[in-house]
C-alpha cells in the first residue's frame, strides 16, 4: 500500500457550503482530521449532518470552499477532475451504499475494470480479481450479472473492486444502508477483516455495528466534528463480566 | 445465578466443580470471569435455605467432596423460576432523568452527555463484537453476546432519539 510513512489523510479547516435560504448551509464546517496508515475510522452522526459530503471531499467527488486535503503527503484539494481521476485509481478505494456497479458487465469484469485502467496487464487483472472473489466469498459469483446477485453479494464485489488497485484508503459511504440484517454481518465482518488486515479505512455510516467494527469513531452533527473516541482491543475478564451483566449474579 | 445452578441440579446430583463448569461452558467468553468461590458460597446458601442437601464423599488421593442434590423445595423452586416471565428492567429511567436534570439546571448540556453516552455504548458494542469473532458459529456463549449487542443497539438507537428531541428543545 504505497508504503507512505505520514498520514494517509489529512484534512485541516474544510469547509463546503451549498446555496441555501435565507444563508448558504454549511455542509462541512471546520472539519480537521488526520488518519494513520492502518487506521479504520467511522463517521457518525444525523442524516444531513455533513459526513458523507466530509467522505466525497476527501474522495474528490467534491470540491472543499476552504481548506487543504493532503492524501499520502501529497496535497489534493487544488487538483483538477483529470488529476484527480488518476489520483484516485490508484489511491482511492469507494464503496457506496447502491453498490454503483456496471450492470452490463459480470461481477469478474466489475473488479477487474479498475485494475485494467490503472494499466494492469489483463491477466494479471484477471488473476487478481477472481482472488478477491475468492477471499471474499463470491468466487462462484464471478460470471454473473449484477442483477443476478443478491444485495450482500453485490457489496462484495464492490469491496473486491475497491481494494483490487491495494488503494492508499478505502471510503465507505453507508456500505449496508441498502442491506438486510444478514448481509449487513456478512459486510461488517469483511470490513472488520480488511481493518485487521491493515487496510486504511474511512467508513460513513448510521448503523452502529458496522461503526463498531472501527478503531476510531468520530460523530458529526451541522458540519462539524463534536465527539470522537478510541476503540481497545481486548477486553479485561473483569470488564467482560461487567458487560454480560454478571456482576451481582 | 442460584436458579440455574438449582436447575441444573434438577438433571442429576453433582459437585460444585461440576456446576461452575456447565455454567462457564453456557456463558462462553464471559465464563472465565465467574468467581470460582461464587458456585460455592451459592451452594451453601442453597443448603441453609433448604433447597439442596449434600453428602460428603470420602476420595482416596484427594480432599473429600461435597455431593449436592436438589429436595423437594428444592425442584418446586426450580419449576417456579421456569415458568416465571418477569424480565429486566428495560425503560432507560437513569439516563432519561440525567438528561432532564442537565437541562433543568444547565449543569451540563444534555446533548454533550448523549454524545459521550453513545460513544460509550459504541465501545461496548466494538467489545461484543470482537468477543463473538473468537466464538464458534452456533455456541451459547455466542447467542449470550448477541443479546447484549441487539440490546446495545437499541440503546444506541434510543440515543439518537434523545439527541433529536433535546436538539430542538435547544439548551435549558
Amino acid at each position: 500500500m504505497n508504503g507512505i510513512s505520514g498520514p494517509v489523510i489529512e484534512a485541516r479547516g474544510l469547509v463546503r457550503r451549498y446555496p441555501g435560504e435565507p444563508a448558504p448551509v454549511r455542509a462541512v464546517d471546520g472539519v480537521d482530521l488526520v488518519v494513520e496508515p492502518g487506521e479504520a475510522v467511522s463517521v457518525m452522526g444525523p442524516s444531513g449532518c455533513g459526513k458523507s459530503t466530509l467522505l466525497h471531499l476527501l474522495g474528490g467527488l467534491d470540491r472543499p470552499d476552504e481548506g487543504e486535503i493532503f492524501l499520502g503527503g501529497q496535497q489534493v484539494d487544488g487538483l483538477s477532475e483529470t488529476e484527480w481521476a488518476v489520483l484516485r485509481r490508484r489511491m482511492v478505494g469507494f464503496v457506496f451504499q447502491a453498490f454503483h456497479l456496471v450492470d452490463e458487465l459480470t461481477a469478474l469484469e466489475n473488479v477487474e475494470l479498475p485494475a485494467l485502467l490503472a494499466g494492469t496487464g489483463r491477466r494479471t487483472a484477471r488473476r487478481q480479481a477472481m482472488e478477491l472473489l475468492d477471499r471474499l466469498g463470491v468466487g462462484a459469483r464471478a460470471g454473473h450479472l449484477p442483477d443476478r446477485l443478491s444485495g450482500g453479494e453485490r457489496q462484495r464485489v464492490a469491496v473486491a473492486r475497491a481494494v483490487i488497485n491495494e488503494p492508499l484508503v478505502v471510503l465507505a459511504d453507508e456500505p449496508t444502508g441498502n442491506l438486510d440484517s444478514h448481509a449487513t454481518g456478512e459486510i461488517l465482518g469483511l470490513f472488520s477483516d480488511l481493518g485487521s488486515a491493515g487496510q486504511t479505512l474511512l467508513i460513513v455510516t448510521h448503523d452502529a455495528r458496522v461503526a463498531a467494527t472501527a478503531d476510531r469513531l468520530l460523530t458529526m452533527r451541522d458540519g462539524a466534528i463534536v465527539a470522537q473516541t478510541r476503540l481497545g482491543a481486548g477486553v479485561p475478564a473483569n470488564a467482560l463480566a461487567d458487560l454480560l451483566d454478571l456482576g451481582g449474579a | 445465578m442460584k436458579d440455574a445452578i438449582l436447575a441444573l441440579l434438577a438433571k442429576e446430583p453433582a459437585h460444585g466443580y461440576e456446576l461452575r463448569a456447565r455454567l462457564a461452558a453456557a456463558l462462553g467468553p464471559a465464563g472465565g470471569a465467574l468467581n470460582p468461590g461464587q458456585v460455592y458460597v451459592t451452594l451453601s446458601r442453597l443448603e441453609r435455605s433448604g433447597l439442596v442437601r449434600s453428602e460428603t464423599v470420602g476420595q482416596a488421593s484427594q480432599p473429600d467432596k461435597k455431593v449436592y442434590e436438589l429436595t423437594p423445595d428444592g425442584r418446586d423452586q426450580v419449576e417456579t423460576w421456569l415458568s416465571d416471565v418477569s424480565w429486566s428492567k428495560v425503560a432507560p429511567v437513569e439516563f432519561h432523568l440525567k438528561l432532564v436534570a442537565a437541562a433543568l439546571t444547565r449543569l451540563a448540556d444534555p446533548v454533550a452527555l448523549v454524545d459521550g453516552q453513545r460513544l460509550e455504548l459504541l465501545r461496548q458494542l466494538h467489545e461484543l463484537q470482537e468477543l463473538a469473532q473468537d466464538e464458534p458459529a452456533g455456541s451459547e456463549g455466542g447467542l449470550l453476546i448477541e443479546g447484549a449487542a441487539l440490546r446495545l443497539q437499541a440503546d444506541i438507537r434510543w440515543l439518537e432519539a434523545c439527541e433529536q428531541l433535546w436538539l430542538e428543545k435547544g439548551p435549558g
